[in-house]
């Protein structure tokens, strides 16, 4: 709150509130080179997922590697504000505002949760910081079913009449939005049944619970190489490289491309030096073993965005959205 | 005998020095975390998850198992000494924990604790290491319509045994499924009840700001309202013959630990039940099936065998669908399996068959880790038995800095913090009104469980009820639940038609 | 007692009531094909819960369960002053920890608290306020590596981050 009224630099070094201790302290590090500013105490990595969930996993993967590789001089503390879906992290990091002790793991939720309810965030002021990959979505059905095709999947929705099940994330989140995609280009109904997460989605798939699922290759990675799962099509622009024969959605002649981006943001009015500080820190961990190991095993494209780019691409991305959600309340489902 | 050669084999591995250190350090460390009220298993995991990089992927996985091993453990702690669950796995412990304790024997509560964990762990490592692979495809067969029905039972196990005011024990648990339903509904998206638009409630309510709350602080409340006039020390002493004695105690628990064992063991392999409703379930069982079953809730040894017994075998149980299937069947084991991933391990089908050696290293790592956080309690009991000697106020002053401080550790937010004391002063009113807190507790905990798996089967139906009496398991349980849920009015209806025979056993179960 | 009881469960029919209110902003009903709304569970949960309440008042109004100590008062003036104590003092370290952060107010509140409630010495007293918060700050802040809040005292502490992480 107080952060808001003093405008010296030293509420620059990023202290949330109350400062008139901090002053005489902070001073020679806020006058020093921008490129020499590091964090004074640990930084907080928010993550706007529950723990045990993708994202989750990412961040704190995220954070292993750093501390693993010493790349930063101060611990992370990954901290998950998921209520509501994200709209918990956003408006957490909203109040901080000019907080430079503060980086946020955003999914897509960065873009839905803020269109769909009103929660007094706008995502334009938000400090682009580094997009560490973007995750693919694949269309997938039980490995016992009969339907290899896509043709042979609509053909299967259209004779169930309504009744085709299609396992998914909360309403509202990215499997809902790939899921009415589906729907608008192929004519098709599906009943949505929405789980809590995408490992449990793709459990009921192969449990049979559901008929099928839009799963990211992470998910069911483990199920397709114990076959029992069977990917149909990729929501992506080019083949996944670890499934080179299954076909895009593009191939097969529907423009359907979705991906799921994990990117870093910081509050707004983050002090640009501590901006230039995190975007080196993720581009250092971009560059780690571990992790182009890791995005490689689980189809991730690691391709690194910063700065302005980042943002432009952040927000056409939201733009998109919206005309996805708008798309999505018309057809009603 | 592939089994025991594998065995063996894993045995090898986990009894290097290495390991070993890695074992005793993360069990000790686990039990710490674990008698924090607000620190559970889930935390333990989550923070030293990547501290685990410095050692070999064998090592890690052995050290997190430790930690959760010992966080179990170290649950019970503060559930029997300051009648707090630290997790909601322990819930169950305190019906019987809190009450031994103030009645000084809360030497015999840990130490009935420990070896009830103790055998717990132990049977459900033995039923692992025997049936890993064909029990994973049980797992697969949950879906919706089947966990609906498991938590409909758990909480039908429990309530079948309520002796309270029905109006008050109805009202409680009402509360509690109302105050589960806070946050965003995940079927439509949409936040409901967040009061006023606090982003606080966007999360909903967690179970350990209420449990907090109520137990710790409305506990400390009412402990100060009632010792008035009285020495204000609480009872707790504990002599190295009471210890033999409380060996020889569970000796009649023994049927108590096998169905905790089982029953924990079976439920926390399925995803999404865990330990939880295990605990309560075998606390039902242990209740309902004892010779002295008017002893529950005063202080009974198996009152606290039962749910420590369970939630043990629950927490190795739920291994099984995560090294088997991916699938992690609570918040712990899906942090678990997300340190596999992390060093190049796939949990899945196929683990079992490309690494051979670390899966069973892990196995033989439980039994060991077992071994040494059943042998590091038993030895700690007299440390935490005399730090009940504290006097009063300074006793509640340390624990309400542990309420404030550990209230907000898990999720980081003060607003937790106000919760807990409004949860705290409303469960002092509501206490000595006679109101049962447990099932408001319960209701919070199980009430998510219970609405989703109820709407995804019906979604998943076409909102066609029959589903749930259509699929054999779920119609199974949902009989069961039913049976004891009739049982004490078949009981009733029994005395009115009999009543010569029926005065003698009313007597008795008064 | 017995308006003790009356009170509770009049608040309780006023809070479903409010849960009520709440829950209907989503569709309390049963959808074609989709099973119970999503204000449904609420919904009709605090209906469920208003009748209970409505019983538990009915009830102790008639007087039907008066039986049990329906004059003894609800609390004794002494347990009052101190329940009223701990609860004071409990409310005034948290809104402190929001103020000066943790490290201040912890100390503050054991102060207090272990002077107001009990016949325990200045020199325990102190020792109690001072050994805690460095306890709780190695315990959690160094080991744990969970900061709690520390208000305007943040700065202090920068010293210790450096030395410690």
């Amino acid at each position: 709150m107080l952060t808001k009224h003093l405008k010296t630099s030293a509420v620059l070094t990023g202290l949330t509130a109350g400062l008139s201790l901090g002053l005489a302290l902070n001073v020679g590090t806020a006058t020093a080179q921008a490129a020499d500013w590091e964090p004074n105490k640990p930084f907080e990595m928010v993550i706007m997922a529950g723990q045990g969930g993708g994202a989750d996993r990412l961040a704190r993967l995220f954070q292993s590697i750093i501390q693993k590789n010493d790349l930063s001089p101060m611990p992370v503390l990954p901290i998950n504000k998921g209520g509501g879906s994200g709209a918990e992290a956003l408006r957490y990091l909203q109040d901080n505002a000019g907080d430079a002790h503060k980086v946020m793991a955003t999914l897509n939720s960065y873009y839905t949760t803020p269109l769909r309810t009103d929660i007094g965030v706008d995502i334009e002021e938000f400090t682009p910081i580094a997009r560490m990959a973007v995750d693919t979505f694949v269309l997938w059905v039980n490995a016992d079913s009969d339907i290899a095709t896509l043709e042979d999947y609509v053909a299967a929705v259209k004779a169930a009449g309504g009744a085709w099940k299609m396992g998914g994330t909360g309403t509202g989140q990215e499997d809902s939005l790939v899921t009415a995609m589906l729907e608008t280009e192929f004519g098709i109904e599906m009943t949505y049944v929405p789980f809590a997460g995408g490992g449990t989605v793709a459990k009921n798939l192969v449990g049979g619970h559901v008929d099928s699922t839009v799963n990211n290759p992470s998910e069911q990675m483990a199920f397709w190489k114990a076959g029992k799962s069977r990917p149909i099509a990729a929501f992506t622009e080019e083949r996944i490289q670890v499934f080179p024969e299954v076909p895009t959605m593009r191939e097969l002649g529907h423009d359907l491309v979705y991906a799921m981006q994990r990117s870093f943001v910081g509050p707004p009015d983050m002090p640009v030096e501590a901006q230039i500080f995190y975007t080196d820190l993720f581009k250092a961990l971009s560059e780690t073993e571990e992790w182009q190991s890791y995005a490689a095993e689980q189809a991730l494209v690691s391709d690194l965005l910063t700065g302005e780019e980042l943002q432009a691409y952040l927000l056409a991305e939201r733009d998109l959205h919206a005309k996805l959600l708008e798309a999505m309340g018309e057809s009603g489902s | 005998m592939e089994i025991l050669q594998h065995l063996a084999d894993g045995f090898a591995l986990s009894l290097l020095p290495l390991n070993l250190a890695v074992l005793l350090l993360g069990v000790t460390v686990g039990l710490f975390i674990g008698a924090m009220p607000g620190l559970g298993s889930v935390n333990g995991v989550a923070i030293l998850l990547p501290i685990t990089f410095l050692v070999p992927p064998a090592s890690a996985i052995i050290f997190l198992a430790a930690i959760y091993y010992g966080a179990m453990y170290g649950g019970a702690i503060s559930s029997i000494l300051l009648g707090i669950p630290g997790a909601s796995t322990a819930v169950a412990t305190t019906f019987d924990g809190r009450p031994m304790a103030q009645k000084g024997q809360a030497g015999l509560a840990l130490i009935a604790a420990a070896v009830g964990s103790f055998v717990g762990g132990t049977v459900s490592v033995v039923l692992f290491t025997l049936f890993a692979a064909p029990l994973a495809d049980v797992a697969l067969a949950f879906g919706p319509a089947e966990e609906f029905a498991l938590v409909l039972l758990a909480f039908t196990t429990f309530l079948a045994l309520g002796g309270d005011d029905v109006f008050k024990t109805v009202l409680m648990i009402l509360l509690g499924l109302v105050l589960s339903t806070v946050g965003l509904d995940l079927i439509s998206g949409q936040p409901r009840l967040i009061f006023g638009d606090l982003p606080g409630f966007y999360s909903g309510i967690s179970f350990l700001v209420l449990a907090i709350g109520v137990y710790g602080i409305g506990e400390i409340l009412w402990t100060i309202e009632q010792t008035q006039h009285k020495p204000q020390v609480m009872p707790a002493r504990i002599r190295f013959s009471e210890l033999a004695a409380g060996f020889r105690a569970l000796g009649t628990s023994l049927k108590a630990m096998a169905s905790g064992s089982l029953l924990g063991y079976f439920v926390g392999m399925l995803p999404a039940a865990g330990a939880t409703p295990a605990s309560l379930m075998a606390y039902g069982v242990a209740k309902s099936t004892s010779r002295k079953p008017e002893q529950f809730g005063k202080g009974a040894v198996e009152g606290v065998v039962a749910p420590e017994t369970a939630n043990n075998a629950a927490s190795t149980g739920s291994l099984l669908p995560m090294l088997t299937l991916g699938i992690p069947g609570s918040p712990t084991t899906a942090l678990l399996l997300g340190g596999m991933v992390m060093w190049g391990l796939m949990p899945g089908p196929m683990l079992f068959i490309e690494q051979p050696e670390f899966v069973w290293g892990l196995i033989s790592s439980l039994y060991t880790a077992n071994l040494f956080a059943v042998a590091i309690n038993l030895a700690l009991i007299p440390l935490f038995v005399w730090s009940l000697r504290i006097p009063l106020p300074v006793l509640s002053a340390l624990v309400l800095v542990l309420c404030i401080v550990g209230g907000f550790t898990p999720n980081q937010k003060m607003h937790d913090v106000w919760l807990i004391a409004g949860f705290g002063i409303a469960g002092y009113l509501l206490h000595k009104l006679d109101y049962p807190l447990a099932p408001l507790v319960l209701a919070l905990v199980l009430g998510p469980l219970m609405e989703k798996s109820l709407r995804q089967a019906l979604i998943a139906a076409q909102g066609d009820v029959t589903t749930f009496v259509e699929r054999p398991i779920s119609a199974t349980f949902i009989a069961i639940a039913l049976l004891l849920f009739l049982l004490p009015l078949i009981r009733k209806l029994r005395r009115h038609l009999l009543p010569g025979r029926a005065a003698a056993s009313s007597r008795s179960s008064a | 007692m017995r308006v003790a009881e009356l009170l509770t469960a009049a608040f309780l029919m006023g809070l479903s009531v409010y849960f009520m209110i709440h829950a209907a902003a989503l569709p309390i009903g049963w959808q074609q094909g989709a099973g119970p709304g999503g204000g449904a569970f609420p919904f009709w949960l605090s209906v469920m819960m208003l009748v209970a309440a409505g019983g538990i008042f009915l009830r102790q109004a008639v007087g039907l369960l008066a039986e049990r100590g329906s004059r003894r008062p609800f609390v004794s003036r002494v347990a009052l002053r101190q329940v009223l104590i701990v609860v004071g003092s409990l409310l005034a370290a948290i809104a402190l920890i929001h103020l000066v952060g943790a490290y201040v107010a912890i100390p503050l509140f054991l102060v207090f608290y272990l002077r107001a409630m009990g016949p325990v010495g200045w020199r325990q007293t102190t020792l109690l306020a001072l050994i805690t918060p460095v306890v709780v700050f190695f315990f959690f802040e160094v080991t744990l590596k969970i900061l709690l809040p520390k208000g305007i005292t943040e700065p202090l502490f920068i010293p210790l981050y450096a030395l410690f992480f």
